[in-house]
């Protein structure tokens, strides 16, 4: 790539003095492949982490550089209804156990080279977020969901928009920091039922 | 005058002490807690007990051809340990490689003591109840840095060329969860649970974190090394296992002490 790239620059450069800052950067920005080739020779398949996790999506591709910089709002949209487009809903009701919610969102374990496979994936929901206030030991990285249901109301278009939230979070924000727990097949569809409950049912503690 | 000045200036702590504590939160005195038992801890590091054993292996003749690390150039000159952790990672020319501590440490303990790569590379990181030497000698050489800003060099390409890599993997979400560095380490006054997380992006708080590490963790009774640090990060991402002194820790490490430029060598610090 770089032996492409600097040809051009060399043929329209005739004086050194004006390629110099081009000379000096161009050879600096690894490319996406340049960084798979590193990111492959450096990384072994440990229990259920096998390499093919190193590969990454469309999503994962675009939400790469948004550290760097911000997604267009075009880009975001588009990223927003595609994701959307995956939910797969389940047959019949929304919400599940809301105590079985609650572990799963107790539970951090789950698709790490040292859990368990055969162990169900908890959600860590705690790790990021405020949710029954028995918890105190709550993380910020994503909104407080203390009575969340209470007051958004325990519509079913809401428990729809929160299963999907959970399903796929990058259907409503792309490139967002949560995990898309249905999308990549971390929760099952039930787990995924229960921690609707534990949002969304008002007799969870989340809504006390 | 001075004595006024004195009063003043007392007044103003007391004034902006009284307003923190009239809007700090819950959360404010719970940080305050974690660095008092932060500062309890570090008035007594066991990490001292890593660094005399890593002392006594540099200077012990170890390996096939029976000779001390002493020789070993960590890029100061053959010998010189004050400092030289500060400035790693750094491109040694007799490799024509960009290193580390970690792997400068293997390519001596190959090219002077004798040691095949696989033997150097073996058991980097203790076990329940079992030493290893990669852990001391880390220990001992960061400690020989303790006081010294972190002063690292992209002069050389290849200098570069790894700072640029670690950024880009610094920024590279991957995996189960699409979790990359940048998900923990990329903003402000963000925390898992009741962790605090450094913004590793910004240079401030680069510092403060870089500098503390390697580390002696509470949790766990044993010294840890940035690259026990970046490994246990990755597993937490869902990625595969980093592997030992592999190019992709060694780009990360660069990134992150060129963050970090400046900040003070404090390592081996103390860690909960």
């Amino acid at each position: 790539m770089s032996a492409r790239r600097l040809v051009p620059v060399l043929g329209l450069c005739g004086l050194a003095v004006a390629c110099t800052s081009v000379m000096q950067r161009e050879p600096a920005e690894p490319s996406p492949a340049q960084v798979k080739a590193v990111l492959a020779s450096s990384f072994q398949a440990k229990g259920q982490a096998k390499l093919d996790r190193l590969d990454q999506d469309e999503l994962q591709k675009a939400c790469s550089h948004a550290g760097e910089k911000p997604l267009s709002p075009e880009a975001a949209h588009r990223i927003q209804a595609e994701e959307l487009a995956t939910v797969r809903y389940p047959q019949g009701g929304l919400l599940g156990d809301w105590k079985a919610g609650e572990k799963i969102a107790q539970t951090g374990t789950g698709k790490q080279y040292n859990d368990d496979p055969s162990q169900p994936s908890g959600g860590n929901c705690y790790a990021c977020h405020q949710l029954a206030p028995g918890e105190v030991a709550y993380g910020n990285m994503g909104p407080s969901l203390y009575r969340f249901g209470a007051t958004r109301g325990y519509t079913p278009e809401m428990q729809k928009y929160v299963y999907a939230k959970v399903y796929d979070s990058n259907a409503f924000t792309a490139c967002s920091n949560m995990p898309r727990f249905g999308h990549m097949g971390i929760l099952t569809e039930q787990q995924i039922k229960d921690v609707v409950a534990l949002v969304m049912d008002p007799k969870s503690p989340v809504n006390q | 005058m001075r004595t006024a000045r004195a009063i003043a200036a007392a007044a103003a702590a007391g004034l902006a002490l009284a307003a923190s504590v009239a809007t700090g939160e819950q959360k404010d005195s719970t940080a305050q807690e974690i660095e008092k038992y932060r500062a309890a801890l570090a008035e007594d590091n066991p990490a001292e007990l890593w660094e005399a054993r890593g002392e006594a292996l540099w200077k012990e003749k170890r390996g096939p051809k029976h000779v001390s690390l002493e020789a070993c150039d960590l890029g100061l000159g053959p010998g010189v340990v004050k400092g030289a952790y500060a400035a790693m990672p750094r491109y040694f020319e007799d490799t024509g490689k960009v290193e580390d501590l970690e792997s400068r440490l293997v390519t001596c303990m190959v090219a002077l003591q004798g040691f095949t790569p696989e033997q150097a590379k073996k058991n980097p990181f203790a076990g329940p109840g079992q030493k290893v030497p990669m852990d001391a000698l880390v220990a001992y050489v960061s400690s020989e840095s303790r006081g010294i800003p972190v002063h690292v060099s992209l002069a050389h390409p290849k200098e570069r060329e790894a700072y640029e890599m670690g950024k880009k993997i610094f920024f590279y979400r991957g995996a189960t969860h699409d979790f990359g560095c940048v998900t923990c380490h990329g903003a402000n006054d963000k925390r898992i649970r009741l962790q605090d997380l450094p913004n590793l992006t910004d240079p401030a708080q680069a510092r403060k974190a870089y500098t503390s590490w390697p580390a002696y963790r509470v949790s766990q009774g044993e010294v840890r090394s940035m690259q026990w640090r970046l490994n246990d990060c990755f597993r937490q991402q869902r990625f595969p296992e980093l592997e030992f002194v592999s190019p992709a820790s060694i780009a990360l490490s660069m990134y992150l002490a060129k963050t970090a430029e400046g900040g003070v060598m404090s390592a081996p610090a103390v860690k909960r």
